[in-house]
């Protein structure tokens, strides 16, 4: 017989009708908590998508471990050599910057996938959309972590020391809170323009070149406070330069935290005015 | 109370992609009898219109009309998945849905993974997955086939696992769409006794098919839905005989 329970005999009610105003906002409020209450759910769905992207593979996630290694290993000796830096203070910070740079690069392109790439999910059953945006940024993570040994690896090869702060772990925090705003926005945005993963992709290349990622900031002092205008290089800037013993300059920090406002405001809107229809695109 | 009211919905998809510009034009004349246009002036298929109904607890509810009357469409607006572009849709109650063949199940995923992440979607404790969990297994009765991935099953398999499922977790409002009476003898009759079960409680079934058959032997109430419109609500044999009579006629070569 089918199984009964308690917490199963209460009545939902679905209650639907066009929105209007501010009834956008309140159900997109509604959509993002419920999504949050669904958290194991979406730990689920993230590792599970992990789990069966190397199924079969021999060395499954660790590919990307050793890709990482080679590039971070190729780049960080021929840059060195090139521009004729200390390999013992370059390696370390490009280690860094490259993996989350990929982190951050693979939040985007992906996200615009968040919604269109599980369409059979949302046509199957209803759901808070904030589910699959937790998931991509919650796999994402977890692909992200399978490139930190690289990290740690550089750092004891040459003997480097990282730092701890506590202005770090909010930085990371922001940084987590970002991505999950990332797949909103670029999940809504992909569901309704088919185009806009590869319009993602080559901003993020050019993004990749003018943020400093394989260059470090401290190249530019004159003028260095344009390179503020790039909303990646603050929030980049706020774990890393804490990691590498550097200190975060104020106007850095308060341009993180007003990027990733902006951001959610941005994403939050965009998502409210579009969340109903989302089944309808995708 | 468990409950469904359907007021004045209509759904309406925007054409955005390919070929909206041919349709534009057949649109502004008003020839084609689905194309419309919305508030913005985008040309849209309706696909719903005007749906007026309401259904109460021991209502077993089926929808009939030829492919494209809009049955998977207000079936899937009764599931919240569509909202209402117009309109309103209450439903009290727990909603089962067996919409999709592929039921937003992971093909690549095991059948009890499937069972798991569903039973995580509703919010289930450890001891009541793992009921579910016994009676999916006991229902589907594949055996060892339960820890494989779900592409290797047959379609059936899969139609089989997917039932369990839906009808397991206890919905008070079960969703299904024809695709799910394409089962062999064997499925039907054990699917029809577990139905019989939820239906006794008094809650609500919602069958869309063509198979006359099996529509006068599940249901008490018939809509017949053609154009995304309600041609005609009323009791099973009222509405069938009516239905095979437009059928019947249509198929005589003076309608063409």
């Amino acid at each position: 017989m089918p199984a009964h329970s308690s917490s199963m005999t209460t009545e939902p009610l679905l209650d639907l009708q066009p929105e209007t105003g501010l009834g956008h906002l309140r159900n997109a409020a509604r959509d993002i908590v419920e999504g949050l209450g669904l958290l194991r759910l979406a730990l689920t769905l993230g590792w599970l998508d992990i789990r069966l992207r190397y199924r079969g593979s021999l060395l499954g996630p660790f590919w990307l471990t050793i890709s990482t290694a080679v590039m971070v290993g190729s780049m960080g000796v021929l840059y060195a050599t090139l521009f004729h830096i200390n390999v013992r203070t370059y390696l370390p910070f490009l280690s860094f910057s490259l993996v989350l740079w990929g982190w951050l690069n693979m939040v985007i392109t992906d996200g615009c996938e968040a919604f269109s790439g599980v369409a059979g999910m949302i046509h199957a059953v209803r759901m808070p959309y904030m589910v699959h945006a937790l998931r991509l940024a919650i796999r994402s993570f977890l692909i992200f972590l399978h490139s930190v040994p690289v990290i740690i690896a550089v750092f004891l090869l040459l003997d480097v020391m990282p730092h701890f702060t506590w202005g770090a772990c909010f930085g990371w925090l922001l940084l987590l809170t970002d991505t999950v705003a990332f797949s909103l926005l670029f999940g809504v945005l992909g569901a309704r323009i088919r185009d806009m993963a590869p319009i993602a992709a080559s901003i993020m290349q050019i993004l990749f070149f003018v943020t400093p990622i394989i260059w470090r900031p401290e190249l530019i002092y004159l003028g260095r406070q344009y390179m503020l205008l790039d909303p990646f290089y603050p929030l980049i800037e706020i774990v890393r330069a804490p990691l590498m013993g550097d200190v975060v300059r104020d106007t850095v920090w308060l341009m993180a935290v007003f990027y990733s406002g902006l951001l959610w405001i941005i994403s939050f809107l965009l998502f409210a005015r579009m969340r109903s229809r989302l089944a309808y695109w995708v | 109370m468990v409950g469904v009211e359907i007021s004045d919905l209509s759904i309406s998809f925007p054409l955005y992609h390919g070929d909206a510009r041919t349709f534009r034009k057949g649109a502004g004349k008003g020839v084609s009898g689905r194309f419309g246009r919305d508030g913005r002036r985008r040309v849209v298929v309706e696909a719903l219109k005007d749906i007026n109904f309401s259904l109460k607890p021991g209502d077993r509810l089926g929808l009939i009309g030829h492919n494209g009357a809009g049955k998977t469409t207000l079936l899937r607006a009764m599931a919240g998945i569509y909202e209402p572009v117009k309109g309103r849709v209450r439903v009290h109650g727990r909603i089962g849905t067996l919409l999709d063949t592929s039921l937003g199940m992971n093909p690549e995923l095991s059948g009890r993974e499937n069972i798991r992440i569903r039973c995580q979607l509703y919010g289930l404790s450890k001891q009541e997955t793992s009921d579910v969990e016994e009676d999916v297994e006991e229902f589907a009765d594949l055996g060892p086939f339960m820890d494989l991935p779900m592409k290797s099953f047959s379609s059936g398999m899969s139609m089989r696992i997917a039932f369990g499922l839906a009808t397991a977790i206890m919905p008070q409002v079960l969703l299904m769409d024809e695709w799910i009476m394409t089962g062999d003898a064997w499925f039907l009759g054990r699917a029809k006794k577990r139905l019989a079960g939820l239906v006794e409680q008094s809650d609500i079934l919602v069958l869309s098919s063509h198979n006359e058959v099996i529509l006068s032997e599940w249901c008490t109430r018939l809509i017949w839905m053609d154009q995304g419109q309600v041609i005609m609500d009323g009791s099973t044999d009222e509405v069938l005989t009516a239905y095979q009579q437009r059928s019947a006629s249509k198929e005589t070569p003076s309608e063409n």
